[in-house]
């Protein structure tokens, strides 16, 4: 098993340098550069800048000076937020995204596989439709719907809970950001497990279950789940990558101080450095989250049992 | 599968037991986050770049360090200007020489500020190598140019350090704006000896040192920047507000809803799609007032169709103005029919356009006459690309205003959409027929404005303007010491400007916050600076 993960995450490597690659000259291609702004700069001024940042270098030089410092860990000055440098700003915002991603897709996961079950369970019945029905409405309504009616309800006519603000990220302030990101995920995973756990209380290995006799809670708990949630664990894997590193939506409605934001902005402020430490940072998580799930799949599918 | 199955009774029990106690489990904490009486929370609209003042452009970021810094000039709760670092100054008869004295006063650490601390930061801002983006508006400055663009000497600077308590500064031309410039965040102090202790880092931490009302108290990049009162201010004993705390969030809608909870007591801008809604419900909060900008369409002058001066009037002619301010914007903004605002400097009435006093009809008329002469006519209409960057008012504006084309001249318009940086790319190499543009001033000056059509401009001068009696009035104000000829210069240009029309004026701005009412001794002012020092809070 180690020897599978070390050569995985050295082939890593090379995809990395390729993804680095095309997003620098990608961002490059875009018209407009970072200091265009209403405020338009005298020419000798946008030239002070655009030496300070050794812009005024031919593109390539640029590259290999960036690919340079990204090998001393060192992924450059934000343009915009002159005062931080890209590093601090994505571990500045790392933890808030962290904590209310993290918790989100655990929630999702939790009361997501659990409905899914209940409704394979009962599949065709009035449980059945209830869950699918609210799932439905669930994937339908995008969050820039669900969070500002929450906000609404509980901020502004009950004042149970702050509209927004992370505060000092107490609990308080992660109440409805949660439950915003967490609803279309739920909805999510409950209908892919409920599919998958349809066919799954089909297959042969539970038919030969229940004919050896055992009781239907034995069935599902320690059968039929485990291969139900094989699907569940591969669309868990990236979801989490993308939940945990933030929505841009959810930040700027509750005004969170995660690095969802980053995605967007910095590519409309052409904060270049900033929006390669995202891609980079984004990049990793996925290729990391891809491999995790790889591995839990060989736990749960003896099938698929890699030998290291 | 139809079996129905007794066992799973407690298993779908558990399973909404586990959804409901997690999803409850948040709610146990009731109570509303209404905020301290010595406290003033802020939707800032937009995360600062930096709380260096040489390394900041945007108003978001002055509300910040405004409440920081003292300049040796300042804004009094009115807006107007004030003695601020310095006590009083003298200036010299010809106009070009200030002497400021300053007033006795520390930093927040209890170092004195001196006229050194004053030196140091010109000397800062200007140097090439700091790469300032704003340091140009010092340029009024003696060789301060010569200096930024690296063909002066540091020294060559017009600016002297007589002894501790006095500074010299030498101006390029006489500029009676200069005192009125100097509230500006660039002509701010810097303490010298902090930034070269702690260099980049020294206005990023909790006790960074300023010698303004407030000092930082912490700064957590896109959740809140805190500012704790100074108390070795020298007013501090009238600053009664003890907490600042500025919230970056730039959603309009969701920061409405946090005035509306109590989180936040100052909305520095909300949606005109909210007003009608807001003075239903919250009509107390609502403060509109003029503002020192002006929205504008740039016509590209050496484009082909409209180097001609008569399709410019046609076009400015045919916008309905009134239209644009009363029934697509409907926030209380003004009709521009002048470029510069009313209210700016002591400029009085503005160079207004002279076909102001005709009726709709009668400009239209007029309007279609001078296409004709171009050699336009509504069957034979010039086609043009009307380039805006995205915002829902700048769509709205162009939709309306290519819809009054059309039907008085037959004009065609191209509606080009690009993000603001594409948007500013084009217009700075003036790939455009007719763009989306605005002005909001640097300084409570017409200079300010009107250099905005000035040839040598090149950065700024959108239309590529070059008219030879325009450009000379504009150099015989600079030079020029007594006021009320520089205005009469002045307007003597705008009247060029207002005729040949290489900007149609569109509307003049307004401010638009929302004010909790629990705040006392706001004061609506053209220049929309409202320093926490003179507010308080029941």
């Amino acid at each position: 098993m180690f020897t599978y993960i070390t050569k995985r995450l050295l082939a890593a490597i090379p995809t990395l340098l390729i993804i680095i690659t095309i997003a620098f000259f990608m961002m490059r291609i875009a018209p407009g550069g970072p200091f265009d702004a209403e405020r338009q700069l005298p020419p000798e001024i946008e030239a002070n800048i655009l030496k300070a940042y050794d812009l005024d270098k031919p593109l390539y030089q640029q590259y290999f000076i960036y690919v340079g410092n990204l090998l001393r860990f060192d992924f450059g000055p934000s343009y915009k937020f002159r005062d931080f440098s890209v590093t601090e700003l994505i571990l500045t915002g790392l933890p808030a995204s962290l904590q209310i991603g993290g918790m989100a897709i655990l929630i999702a996961a939790l009361i997501g596989v659990s409905l899914g079950t209940l409704a394979a369970l009962y599949q065709n019945q009035k449980t059945d439709y209830a869950i699918m029905g609210v799932a439905m409405t669930g994937i339908a309504i995008p969050n820039f719907v669900v969070a500002p009616i929450l906000s609404l309800v509980f901020g502004v006519y009950l004042s149970w809970l702050p509209v927004a603000g992370w505060g000092d990220g107490s609990a308080r302030n992660l109440v409805l950001p949660v439950i915003s990101l967490a609803l279309p995920q739920i909805a999510y995973i409950s209908r892919l497990t409920r599919g998958s756990m349809v066919e799954v209380l089909h297959s042969n290995y539970i038919r030969t279950a229940r004919a050896k006799g055992l009781r239907e809670r034995l069935v599902v708990v320690r059968h039929a789940i485990k291969g139900a949630l094989l699907p569940v664990v591969s669309y868990l894997g990236p979801a989490a990558a993308a939940v945990t590193t933030g929505s841009v939506v959810i930040e700027s409605i509750y005004d969170i101080p995660g690095v969802g934001r980053y995605f967007v902005n910095a590519a409309l402020n052409r904060d270049y450095p900033l929006v390669m430490g995202v891609v980079i940072f984004y990049a990793t998580l996925i290729i990391i989250m891809n491999l995790i799930v790889d591995v839990i799949y060989s736990f749960l599918d003896p099938k698929l049992r890699v030998n290291g | 599968m139809s079996v129905k199955m007794t066992p799973f009774k407690h298993l779908k029990a558990g399973m909404l037991a586990i959804s409901i106690a997690v999803s409850g489990a948040f709610f146990t904490a009731p109570g509303n986050e209404a905020q301290a009486a010595d406290t003033l929370t802020f939707g800032n609209m937009g995360e600062p770049a930096s709380l260096d003042p040489h390394f900041i452009s945007g108003v978001w970021e002055s509300r910040i360090v405004g409440n920081m810094f003292l300049g040796l000039t300042t804004e009094a709760a009115d807006g107007s200007i004030i003695p601020g670092a310095a006590e009083s100054w003298t200036v010299s008869d010809d106009g070009l020489v200030y002497t400021f004295t300053l007033r006795d006063h520390t930093w927040s650490d209890g170092k004195p500020v001196t006229a050194n601390d004053f030196y140091y930061a010109f000397q800062r801002i200007l140097a090439p190598e700091t790469a300032s983006g704003y340091s140009y508006l010092l340029y009024t400055i003696k060789n301060a140019q010569k200096v930024n663009t690296g063909k002066a000497s540091p020294e060559a600077l017009g600016v002297k350090v007589i002894d501790d308590k006095t500074l010299e500064v030498s101006l390029e031309g006489p500029a009676p704006y200069f005192v009125a410039q100097l509230v500006h965040y660039t002509a701010y102090p810097i303490p010298s000896h902090k930034v070269k202790e702690l260099g980049k880092e020294w206005a990023k931490n909790k006790g960074a040192v300023s010698n303004g009302a407030y000092t930082l108290e912490e700064w957590m990049p896109n959740a809140q920047i805190r500012l704790i009162k100074n108390p070795k201010f020298y007013d501090a004993e009238n600053v009664s507000i003890n907490e600042l705390i500025f919230y970056p969030q730039e959603d309009r809608s969701a920061v409405l809803k946090r005035v509306r909870a109590g989180e936040v007591d100052i909305q520095t801008d909300f949606a005109s799609s909210d007003l009608k809604w807001l003075e239903k419900n919250m009509p107390e909060y609502i403060r509109i007032a003029p503002y020192l900008g002006v929205y504008y369409y740039p016509l590209n002058t050496s484009d082909e169709v409209l180097k001609d001066p008569r399709v410019r009037k046609a076009l400015a002619m045919s916008i309905d103005r009134e239209i644009l301010t009363d029934k697509v914007l409907r926030t209380g903004e003004v009709p521009a029919y002048g470029f510069v605002p009313p209210g700016t400097g002591t400029y009085g009435q503005p160079s207004e356009v002279n076909w102001k006093t005709l009726s709709k009809d009668e400009r239209i008329a007029q309007a279609q006459k001078l296409m004709e002469e171009a050699g336009y006519s509504k069957s034979n209409p010039p086609t043009l690309r009307l380039s805006y960057n995205t915002s829902e008012n700048h769509k709205k504006v162009a939709i309306a205003i290519a819809a009054m084309w059309k039907k008085a001249l037959g004009v065609k318009t191209e509606l080009y959409n690009s993000e603001v940086k594409v948007h500013y790319a084009s217009l700075k190499t003036r790939d455009f027929q007719v763009a989306r543009a605005g002005w909001i001033a640097d300084y409570n000056d017409p200079q300010n404005f009107l250099n905005l059509m000035e040839a040598r401009n090149l950065s700024k001068n959108y239309s590529s303007f070059n008219n030879e009696q325009y450009n000379t009035l504009m150099k015989k104000a600079e030079m020029e010491v007594d006021m009320d000829k520089r205005d009469e210069y002045m307007r003597e240009a705008e009247a060029i400007a207002m005729a040949e029309l290489p900007n149609i004026p569109l509307y003049y701005y307004v401010s638009k916050n929302l004010v909790n009412p629990r705040v006392k001794g706001w004061i609506d002012n053209p220049a929309d600076v409202h320093h926490a020092r003179y507010l308080t809070v029941d």
